[in-house]
C-alpha cells in the first residue's frame, strides 16, 4: 500500500507517520505483497508440517464444504500478530512456539507447569469438521485437530469450587500487536465449567491434519464452535480453574458488544455487524465470482444449538450475550 | 518540481508549462488506486474476502480524497498561489466517485440490496447513519459541480457547497465509529480534518 501511495503520488508523510501505516486494517497491503503474480506468497502457502499419530474421525463434524488451506491461514484475527486479517500470516514466523509450556493453576488437584508434549501425549487425536462463526458476520468451515478440552480438565482433577475455567494467551514483547496496546495483554477468555466440560469444546493442536500455523493459534488453541471465533483463544499459555467469573479481553474492551457468553445469536443485534446473516469464506480468492456469493442465515448457536441450549436454560440471551 | 519552477520562474519564461499537465497528471494519480483495486480484485490480491476488502478500500479511498480535496484552500493560502484551485473540482469528484463505489459496493454486493437488512443497519447502527448523511450532502454536490451550475447558483452554489465540511465530518465520524481496536488510522484521518477545518475557522475569526 505504501509503494502505490508513492506512485499515486500521495506522500504517506501527508496522511499519517509511515509507520502507523503498517497496522492499517486493509487488504491491500497483502495485495501488494503478493505482487504481480496476484498469489499470496505467506509462510503458511509452504507445507506445513503434518501431525504425527493417527487421526480419528469425529460424529461431530459438519458435513459441510471446507474452506480452503489458504482461506483458513490467510484470513485471521490474531491482534498480537497485527491488526489487518493478513498480518497474522505475514507476521507468523515472529511467534515463538518453542519450547511451549501451559500452566495450569488455581481450584484444582493438579496443578503445574507442563510442557507441550505432557498436555498432548494422553489424548488421541480426533479430526473434528465445525463451522467457525466470527462476530464480524463471516465465517468459515474448518477442519480441526485436537482432543476434547473436557480431557485435559479431568487430568487436572478440578474441585467443586472450580465454577470458570480461565484461558491466557502468551505475550511475547516483541510481536508487533503486542507492542501497541490494542488490547490489554495477555489476551484472555473464559468459558463455565459446563461449557468447557463440552463434548464439542476442544483443544486443538492442528488443522487440515498439520500442526496449527503461528496464525491460527500455535501450538495449542481452544475451539468453541457455538461461540463467535473471539472465544477460541489462541497460543493458551494458561488455564487456571476460578471461581467467580473471568475477565475477557474483548469485554473488557467492550462491553456493550462483547458479552461473556458470546453465544452467535442471529437474533441479539450487535453495534457494528448485524449477526442475522454471515458470509460464507469458502477459498475462491480471485475474480468476479468471489463477489456474488450470496450470504446465509445465521443459525442460532451457530447451528449447535441441539447439543449446547441446554447449558442456557432459562437464561435471557439478550442479557447475557 | 519545485527547483525547475523556480528556475524556470528566475529565467523569466512566461507561461508555467508544469500548470498545463497539472490537470491530467492529478487525474491520473487520482484514478490509480481504482486501476489497482480492479487488478488486484481480478487477481485474487483481496484476499479470501474480496468484498470486505472493496469496501474498505473504497471507504479510506473516500475519506482521503475528501480530506485531500479539503486541503485545496488552505494550500492556495499558504503557498500564496491560485493553481491549487485548479484542481478542487476534479478532487471533490474523485472524492465522490470513492464515495459512490464504497456506498454501492455496500449495497450490492454487501448487503445485496436486502432492504430490511439497509434498514436495520440505518436505525440501529449510528456509525451507518453518518455514513449516509455524509452521502446525502455530498450528492447534490456532486449533481452541481458543472460551470453552468456555478454560474447559475452563484453565491448559493459557495453556500451550498459549504457541506463538504459537515460531509467531510460525517464521513470521518463514520470511520472512528465502525473501527474496532485499531484506532489509529481513522483518529489520524479526524486529526488532519480538524486540522483543515481549525485552518477555516481561524481565518474566519480574523
Amino acid at each position: 500500500m505504501r509503494d502505490w501511495m508513492k506512485v499515486a503520488g500521495i506522500h504517506s508523510s501527508e496522511i499519517t507517520d509511515e509507520r502507523l501505516f503498517r497496522q492499517r486494517r486493509q487488504l491491500l497491503q497483502a495485495a501488494a505483497a503478493a505482487g504481480v503474480t496476484g498469489l499470496i506468497a505467506s509462510p503458511a502457502s509452504a507445507a506445513g508440517t503434518q501431525l504425527s499419530g493417527p487421526i480419528v474421525k469425529s460424529p461431530f463434524s459438519t458435513d459441510e464444504e471446507l474452506s480452503s488451506l489458504e482461506t483458513v491461514t490467510t484470513y485471521n484475527n490474531f491482534y498480537e500478530l497485527g491488526t489487518d486479517k493478513g498480518d497474522p500470516a505475514r507476521n507468523a514466523d515472529q511467534l515463538k512456539t518453542e519450547p511451549w509450556s501451559v500452566t495450569i493453576d488455581g481450584e484444582c488437584a493438579k496443578p503445574g507447569v507442563f510442557t507441550l508434549e505432557d498436555i498432548l501425549k494422553p489424548h488421541a487425536i480426533e479430526e473434528r469438521i465445525y463451522r467457525m462463526r466470527c462476530v464480524e458476520a463471516w465465517s468459515m468451515v474448518i477442519p480441526w485437530n485436537g482432543f476434547p478440552l473436557a480431557d485435559l480438565i479431568k487430568r487436572a482433577e478440578p474441585n467443586s469450587k472450580a465454577k470458570y475455567v480461565a484461558f491466557e494467551t502468551v505475550v511475547q514483547e516483541d510481536l508487533p500487536g503486542v507492542k501497541r496496546n490494542v488490547l490489554q495483554w495477555p489476551y484472555r477468555e473464559g468459558l463455565r465449567m459446563d461449557e468447557a466440560m463440552h463434548p464439542l469444546t476442544l483443544m486443538a493442536m492442528g488443522l487440515y491434519g498439520e500442526e496449527l500455523p503461528a496464525q491460527n493459534g500455535a501450538p495449542l488453541r481452544l475451539v468453541v464452535p457455538w461461540k463467535y471465533g473471539y472465544k477460541s483463544i489462541k497460543s493458551v499459555v494458561r488455564i487456571s480453574f476460578v471461581e467467580k467469573q473471568p475477565e475477557t479481553s474483548w469485554n473488557m474492551a467492550g462491553p456493550s458488544e462483547y458479552g461473556f457468553y458470546s453465544n452467535v445469536n442471529p437474533d441479539r443485534s450487535h453495534p457494528r455487524w448485524s449477526q442475522a446473516k454471515e458470509r460464507r469464506l469458502s477459498g475462491d480468492t480471485g475474480g468476479l465470482s468471489s463477489l456474488f456469493s450470496s450470504k446465509s442465515e445465521t443459525r442460532f448457536m451457530n447451528g449447535y444449538a441441539e447439543q449446547v441450549a441446554s447449558l442456557y436454560e432459562g437464561m435471557d440471551l439478550q442479557k447475557f450475550h | 518540481m519545485s527547483e525547475s519552477i523556480a528556475a524556470t520562474n528566475r529565467l523569466g519564461l512566461p507561461a508555467l508549462r508544469w500548470q498545463s499537465i497539472l490537470k491530467p497528471v492529478v487525474f491520473v494519480l487520482a484514478l490509480t488506486p481504482f486501476v489497482y483495486l480492479v487488478q488486484s480484485l481480478l487477481t485474487g490480491g483481496l484476499g479470501p474476502n474480496p468484498i470486505d476488502a472493496l469496501t474498505d478500500t473504497t471507504g479510506t479511498l473516500a475519506i482521503r480524497m475528501l480530506l485531500i480535496s479539503l486541503c485545496v484552500t488552505p494550500l492556495r493560502g499558504l503557498l500564496k498561489k491560485t493553481w491549487p484551485l485548479k484542481l478542487r473540482r476534479m478532487l471533490g469528484l474523485f472524492a465522490f466517485f470513492y464515495v459512490f463505489l464504497h456506498v454501492s459496493i455496500y449495497l450490492v454486493l454487501d448487503q445485496q440490496l436486502d432492504v430490511a437488512a439497509i434498514w436495520e443497519d440505518l436505525a440501529e447502527r449510528p456509525y451507518i447513519l453518518a455514513g449516509t448523511m455524509a452521502l446525502l450532502i455530498l450528492i447534490p454536490l456532486a449533481g452541481t459541480s458543472t460551470r453552468g451550475m456555478v454560474k447559475r447558483l452563484g453565491k448559493r452554489w459557495v453556500s451550498l457547497h459549504r457541506g463538504v465540511y459537515v460531509a467531510g465530518a460525517a464521513a470521518v465520524v463514520h470511520y472512528v465509529w465502525l473501527a474496532k481496536g485499531d484506532l489509529i488510522e481513522p483518529f489520524v484521518y479526524l486529526a488532519i480534518l480538524i486540522v483543515l477545518l481549525g485552518y477555516r475557522f481561524v481565518k474566519l475569526l480574523r
